[in-house]
């Protein structure tokens, strides 16, 4: 208590520290409000309040990066499937021919260099969201899951993933 | 130096022979300046039309304790009085001061500043929370979703003796790990699915909260706690991100507790 006093003294009132101890006390005017007033106060506070930070702020970690990666890897590989399909059965009405012989001869005609690449972009999506699969079955087991085998494990399918998509990608 | 030890032995019993022995003082050593900066979010409830910033203020570490509590505590007393936070205890057993530092959610009594006094050490409240000023948190829903598991002991027979309820030991050791949680938000609001499903996701807290009632032995209640669970929201929007075990300031794994009570529904 004393030591709030001085410090006060020492923030608000320090011109007249001279004056003697008496003038330590701060000058604050308080307000009495009835509970009705109180809660105005605070649902008008309420209302307002902003929401903290979060994705842009949080500590780049494995464990929601790999989680992020599997969902975006699971909605592009689906989006990509329905695409494919949605413009097989419209093809014929729309005059596009998109079959597999189609397919093939126009990547054929695709120079090797940017074959690989895009050989790659479509094989990583795929492994790593197959064996990332795999790491949530184990833990439905409730194996693995500490955070020593969260990390172990995103590891290993990390570089499985990218093993097998090389391994794709050069076929 | 008879005369020293003999002084010396005088003070153990009785202090009031002080020093028995003139010498002078050595100047106490005053160790060079590390001035580390902090930046701290800011939100005044007052001036509501005014952003959230992030306010920066210099702390010289070697006036400072090793803990950001203290040079959250420092900068309170000696620079800016308006800064507002939680505090209690300081040893990590309240859970008041749990915040976001350096982007890890974390109790600021337990995190150690980082003595790299090149990098300014960024602290926000608990991510995704209504800001009620500066680093506090609204924690109602948080506090309403726990009561909403009914966290206490369940049962229809009181024990014949009238006294305990009785547990073994090997009953009593699976709470272990359960029932240290100080309930400071840390892993649920790490928690990106509590992020974008907090009305409706329990969140990893309030869940491992649950499987601790029901694993206790002695609670009966354990059918009606998972039929509460049953539904798509409340407890299957953990998708397993395993943010909480990571950052959990006690060491403990609610990923875990959560992943059991799905198995224990799954194979009933």
């Amino acid at each position: 208590m004393i030591r709030t006093i001085a410090q006060q003294s020492f923030r608000v009132a320090r011109p007249s520290l001279r004056q003697g101890p008496l003038a330590a006390y701060r000058c604050l005017q308080t307000q009495t409000t009835t509970p009705a007033e109180a809660l105005d106060i605070l649902n008008k506070q309420r209302a307002l309040r902003p929401t903290s930070p979060h994705l842009d702020i949080y500590q780049p970690q494995l464990t929601w990066y790999l989680s992020g990666l599997h969902r975006v890897t699971g909605v592009a590989l689906g989006g990509a499937l329905y695409a494919l399909l949605c413009a097989y059965a419209a093809g014929p009405a729309l005059g596009i021919h998109i079959d597999s012989t189609t397919l093939a001869h126009t990547f054929a005609a695709v120079p090797l260099v940017a074959k690989l690449p895009l050989k790659a972009l479509v094989a990583f999506p795929f492994t790593f969201h197959a064996f990332n699969g795999v790491r949530h079955l184990v833990w439905d087991f409730t194996k693995e899951l500490t955070v020593k085998g969260v990390y172990r494990t995103g590891y290993t399918v990390l570089g499985l993933s990218v093993l097998s998509a090389a391994v794709l990608a050069f076929i | 130096m008879f005369a020293l030890r003999a002084s010396r032995n005088v003070l153990k019993s009785r202090p009031v022979f002080a020093r028995g022995l003139a010498s002078t003082a050595e100047a106490p050593k005053v160790p060079a300046p590390r001035i580390k900066k902090f930046g701290i979010y800011r939100w005044n409830p007052d001036t509501p039309e005014k952003k959230p910033e992030l306010k920066e203020y210099e702390v010289d570490l070697s006036q400072c304790g090793p803990m950001v509590l203290d040079a959250l505590i420092k900068i309170k007393n000696e620079q800016d009085p308006t800064l507002t936070f939680r505090r209690s205890c300081r040893e990590g057993i309240c859970g008041s001061c749990a915040m976001n530092i350096e982007g890890r959610n974390t109790l600021a009594c337990l995190c150690r500043i980082n003595p790299d006094i090149a990098k300014e050490e960024k602290i926000y409240p608990l991510p995704h929370m209504f800001v009620v000023r500066d680093l506090v948190p609204d924690l109602t829903q948080f506090y309403k979703q726990y009561k909403s598991i009914e966290p206490y002991l369940q049962r229809d027979e009181v024990p014949a003796d009238g006294k305990e309820n009785l547990q073994s030991i090997a009953d009593r050791r699976k709470l272990d790990g359960l029932y240290e949680c100080i309930l400071c938000a840390c892993c649920s609001t790490s928690c990106p699915s509590y992020w974008w499903n907090q009305q409706e996701y329990l969140g990893p807290a309030v869940l491992m909260q649950a499987y601790r009632w029901m694993i206790d032995s002695r609670d009966e209640a354990t059918a009606k706690r998972q039929q509460m669970l049953e539904n798509s929201m409340s407890l299957y929007r953990c998708h397993t991100i395993m943010n909480c075990a990571r950052t959990c300031p006690k060491g403990l794994n609610p990923g875990l507790a959560i992943a059991k009570i799905k198995r224990s529904m799954a194979f009933v």
